[in-house]
């Protein structure tokens, strides 16, 4: 088992518009892509767990010629929103960085 | 790269105006002889404070900077300069603003151009019209949006298409400043007017619009060429220390969009499932297959904001291990003393619904609030920050000065006697006018070009006259 942070090139989170945030994980090549994707632990199911979200709220997306996975969930509050805590949104992608990959 | 006769050549600058760029690679841009040259100067993600203040996310010298190279630049090789989302949110005003800048340098630098300026704000009566006849709907998710909203609005913006920068270059005009546009729409709008196909406009357009985001790995802010073709597209960086790679490139459009292969426009969907990417040298890359898919209906975005009110801060850490153990029941205690404590100094004057209290805990969920996986503190010492947002500064500085009083000394089971709670490295702080974004909707307008009018005017030096329509 190895954890998703070791295997990625970036995992990164950032806004997507003001309303919804969008997360990031490349890896350097299509070896390691293809194992992670194959892998069947990092899916939309995973990613809605990690933020305890419905499943229906995850948009999520495999991505071939960048080597990269892709997801997209709602803001839980609106950028600059008085109570949003992360106004680019950059630092929401933690959870997944300890996703074990077989 | 050889110039062909069937193709544009694009110049991006930089990722946003104001962000910086080397002259070096400018230069080695302009060499390169592009059509055009074209930015973006401005974005939401700074947050909605610069669109409802009317302030620029970049300070205005540093914009000056950029500004004064690329319009030199392109005046130099007379070639228009395609400037959108002027002075960050777009608004009028934030566009007179770079307007300003731009004349300043036109008449320190002795140049002589055809300026255009289009505008981008939205009219208040047009809002409320389109509203009432249906023509504006929400996207997801979306706030509700009605007439109190357009009216409490500081600020609101439709971004636009590529026509109306179409409409500019067609009526001659060497250097353009827009308000709110699509920044992918700057860059489309020649290739798709001079009859590039629209998928390979649009994919070019997006991978320019950020300068040199789209290399391995950017050291600075700096240019990005691009050359559109019949069926193809090749981008490459000027400063030959950059490369490009087709993972760099395809990776690109992940970058802060929800949906990696279908980005919506104005006009369409630029659908980049069939997009190949090819390493043409070891520095370029060609793009062909990307699809634009058109929209049945044209649309065009808003974005708004409105004062959410004035806020004043107070900062303060906790490192006794019995308040951090009990910090929720803490934090809910200290709450209802404060909300007491503001009824009894403000009576019927002021009541709950008209202003915000929010406490942040870091070191527990202060970074990902509701979205924070892990419940358990592991920290030594937490920070507070608690804000008062009020409908004005001094009622905002008034709770403030509620809340430090509160916290300091709320008093805890495991200690009999006056505490002292947070330890305050200052006392309470103004931040002043806060605002939010309140609208997350599109206008179904009849012309593309009906919500962004546009100005023209003779610019000789120090000389400018508007050009009767």
């Amino acid at each position: 088992m190895t954890q998703l942070a070791e295997l990625a090139r970036l995992i990164r989170s950032k806004n997507a518009g003001p309303f919804e945030l969008t997360f990031d994980i490349m890896f350097d090549d299509d070896a390691t892509y293809q194992r992670v994707k194959n892998s069947g632990a990092l899916t939309r199911d995973v990613v809605a767990r990690c933020y305890n979200l419905p499943v229906s709220d995850v948009k999520f997306f495999y991505c071939d010629h960048a080597y990269a996975i892709k997801a997209s969930i709602p803001r839980p509050y609106f950028q600059g929103d008085p109570r949003d805590s992360d106004g680019h949104g950059g630092q929401q992608y933690a959870p997944l960085m300890t996703i074990e990959i077989l | 790269m050889t110039a062909h006769q069937d193709e544009i050549r694009v110049l991006a600058p930089t990722g946003v105006t104001g962000s910086g760029f080397l002259e070096s690679s400018f230069e080695q841009g302009l060499a390169q002889k592009p059509q055009f040259i074209g930015a973006d100067a401005g974005s939401t993600d700074p947050g909605p404070e610069f669109l409802g203040s009317g302030t620029t996310a970049f300070p205005l010298a540093a914009i000056k900077r950029d500004l004064r190279l690329m319009m030199i630049g392109a005046r130099k090789i007379n070639v228009p300069l395609l400037i959108g989302t002027a002075g960050t949110g777009g608004s009028n005003e934030q566009l007179e603003k770079i307007a300003t800048l731009a004349k300043e340098i036109a008449a320190a630098e002795g140049l002589r151009f055809k300026l255009a300026l289009i505008h981008a704000e939205a009219d208040k009566d047009y809002l409320k019209k389109r509203l009432r006849e249906g023509r504006i709907k929400p996207l997801s998710p979306a706030p509700e949006y009605n007439e109190a909203v357009i009216d409490r609005s500081a600020h609101i913006v439709g971004m636009m298409g590529a026509e109306p920068w179409q409409r500019a270059i067609e009526a001659g005009a060497d250097i353009i400043l827009a308000g709110r546009s699509s920044d992918t729409a700057i860059f489309a709008a020649m290739p798709v007017m001079r009859g590039f196909p629209e998928g390979i406009s649009w994919h070019m357009a997006k991978i320019l619009e950020c300068g040199a985001a789209s290399v391995v790995q950017r050291k600075t802010p700096d240019c990005m060429f691009a050359w559109v073709r019949k069926d193809h597209f090749v981008v490459e960086a000027p400063d030959p220390a950059l490369r490009c790679t087709p993972q760099s490139i395809a990776s690109h459009s992940l970058y802060e969009n929800a949906d990696p292969f279908k980005l919506v426009e104005c006009s369409g969907t630029l659908d980049l499932t069939n997009s190949r990417y090819e390493a043409l040298t070891d520095r370029a890359v060609k793009v062909t297959g990307s699809e634009f898919i058109k929209a049945p209906r044209y649309t065009v975005k808003l974005e708004g904001a409105e004062k959410a009110g004035y806020m004043s801060i107070l900062i303060g850490s906790v490192r006794d291990p019995f308040i951090i153990r009990q910090i929720d029941d803490w934090t809910a205690r200290v709450t209802e003393k404060i909300h007491a404590r503001v009824k009894m100094v403000f009576g019927d004057q002021l009541s709950l619904s008209d202003y915000l209290l929010n406490i942040r805990i870091y070191g527990k969920n202060g970074t990902m609030g509701p979205l924070e996986p892990v419940k358990e503190i592991r920290s030594h010492e937490l920070c507070l920050i608690f804000e008062a947002t009020a409908p004005t500064q001094e009622i905002a500085n008034t709770i403030a000065g509620i809340i430090r009083h509160q916290a300091l000394h709320l008093p805890i089971p495991e200690w009999s006697g006056l505490i002292t709670a947070i330890a305050c490295p200052y006392n309470q702080m103004e931040r002043g006018a806060v605002y939010k974004f309140n609208v997350n909707h599109v206008v179904e307008p009849d012309s593309p070009t009906e919500m962004f009018p546009m100005t023209l005017y003779e610019v000789n030096g120090s000389n400018v006259t508007e050009i009767e329509k």
